[in-house]
């Protein structure tokens, strides 16, 4: 077997890289892995989001906007290009303040982040209570909400759905996609390419990337790159269906448009282990209830824990090997907001060979610099 | 549909659905004396409006979802009945803060 270039994971980061490789005319084989392995993408909340990222890391703020940016081309040429509806809605998002300190937290790190990217004009603003009523008059707020911050470019989808359609794109533009498949062994050819071996085949490429999250590490690490991630878990709870009463998402808040609510979402460090725990359930509750206390009655039909896939600073890895170049490795956490840049700008840099400069900044280098003593 | 094997005893109790009185005995439950009606369904799906009734009545199929007193979304198999309680069928996706 041999392809242009394998992307080894089919979560919604590789699926994206692979779906774009495709549109390329890229030979492209993306493999995925077992049914039981860690899987991000099958956990997500479904934002797409841009409101409060980016801290601290200019270059990560004008990836995730610039993503957005391309998220309506990007959702209807996926529609197009896969027949599957992503459920994709620009509606604007919101992060709702319980308290007037949680306002003001809110109001300066949103000054922060808008003087770092510096120019722009501003496209977020500061609700007060009355302003959020008005914008959401279907919603009744719990007494301790103050306000909130709105950005008009956030939105949501849903991303299982996002995850078929990557699947079904990339095969129909001519990519092809090997299930159940986990990779054991990534090494070079001896002549420029790469070879990867999952259970008993191997294929050949002339190009490799390692998209496969948690299992990235000791992928990468075959070819000369040190990754440092660690796994978080997240849980959510979704309740039944409801008719439609929240058009405009919220972080941890946001019904979906089959009209389940789906409520996010926790952050933990257990390790390796996605159960569900009580307590979570019982966070996660009283604080949707105390953003809108009607859904008091209302029945949960399930709760979920996926891992998170981090780095120290929680920003994406985007990287080649200095070893072994051709060989890529792409890990990130918010791979859904992404996925429209993974598809467009990432999958094009790989399709020519070299990462762009302005991905430099997402270089597993940043983590190198020796600690002060 | 369905009907008792016996007459109810003295001190049956009457609850209410969708406006038209049932008897039932105490001790049965909601889902129980809804497949009794003539119209034995108890809700229209959230999706395509289509009707269900009470099925596994063990409190797993969730198809016996209906008002009760006010509170939507009751699992009408697992619900023991009271003298007036008031029972609505439910009509498809269930409003906020019903």
């Amino acid at each position: 077997m041999r392809a242009d270039v394998v992307v080894i994971g089919a979560g919604v980061v590789g699926a994206a890289i692979a779906y774009g490789l495709a549109t390329r005319n890229v030979r492209v084989l993306a493999i995925d892995g077992g049914d039981r392995d860690f899987r991000a993408a099958n956990a997500n909340f479904g934002l797409v989001w841009q409101q409060g990222k980016g801290l601290d890391m200019p270059a990560y703020q004008q990836l995730t906007r610039g993503s957005v940016e391309l998220w309506p081309n990007f959702s209807a040429e996926l529609a197009d290009a896969s027949a599957i509806d992503v459920h994709y809605d620009r509606s604007g998002g919101l992060s709702i303040c319980l308290s007037e300190a949680e306002f003001e937290t809110q109001r300066t790190t949103l000054l922060r982040l808008h003087n770092q990217l510096g120019g722009a004009e501003a496209d977020w603003e500061m609700l007060d209570r009355s302003a959020l009523v008005r914008l959401l008059p279907t919603v009744e707020f719990g007494p301790d909400v103050v306000g909130a911050s709105y950005g008009p470019d956030d939105g949501q989808t849903n991303p299982l759905r996002l995850l078929s359609a990557l699947h079904a794109g990339l095969l129909r533009r001519g990519g092809a996609l090997r299930g159940g498949s986990t990779v054991h062994a990534v090494h070079s050819d001896g002549s420029g390419g790469f070879t990867i071996e999952f259970g008993s085949e191997r294929v050949s490429a002339a190009r490799v990337v390692i998209a496969a999250g948690l299992g990235s590490k000791a992928l990468a690490a075959q070819v000369g790159l040190d990754i440092p991630i660690r796994p978080q878990r997240g849980q959510i709870l979704v309740t039944e269906r409801l008719a439609p009463f929240l058009p405009i998402p919220m972080q941890g808040l946001r019904q979906t448009r089959e009209g389940t609510v789906m409520i996010g979402s926790t952050r933990d460090d257990p390790g390796f282990d996605n159960s569900t725990t009580v307590e979570a359930g019982a966070w996660l509750s009283a604080r949707a209830l105390r953003r809108v206390p009607a859904l008091r009655d209302t029945m949960l039909v399930r709760q979920w824990a996926g891992l998170r896939v981090l780095t120290p600073d929680e920003y994406p890895i985007y990287a080649e090997s200095q070893s072994h170049p051709g060989a890529f490795v792409a890990v990130c956490h918010s791979g859904v907001t992404l996925a429209a840049a993974h598809a467009a700008l990432l999958a094009e840099a790989i399709a020519a060979g070299r990462l762009p400069p302005s991905l430099d900044a997402f270089h597993q280098r940043r983590f190198d610099v020796p600690q002060a003593a | 549909m369905f009907r008792k094997l016996h007459e109810p005893e003295a001190g049956a109790l009457t609850i209410d659905i969708d406006g038209v009185p049932a008897m039932a005995e105490p001790g049965e439950s909601v889902a129980a004396v809804l497949l009794r009606q003539a119209e034995p369904w108890s809700r229209l799906t959230p999706v395509s409006q289509s009707k269900r009734a009470p099925y596994c009545m063990m409190g797993v199929c969730f198809d016996c979802l209906a008002d009760v007193d006010g509170i939507a979304s009751v699992q009408t198999c697992l619900r023991p009945v009271c003298d007036g309680m008031r029972v609505a069928r439910q009509i498809g996706k269930r409003t906020i803060g019903s």
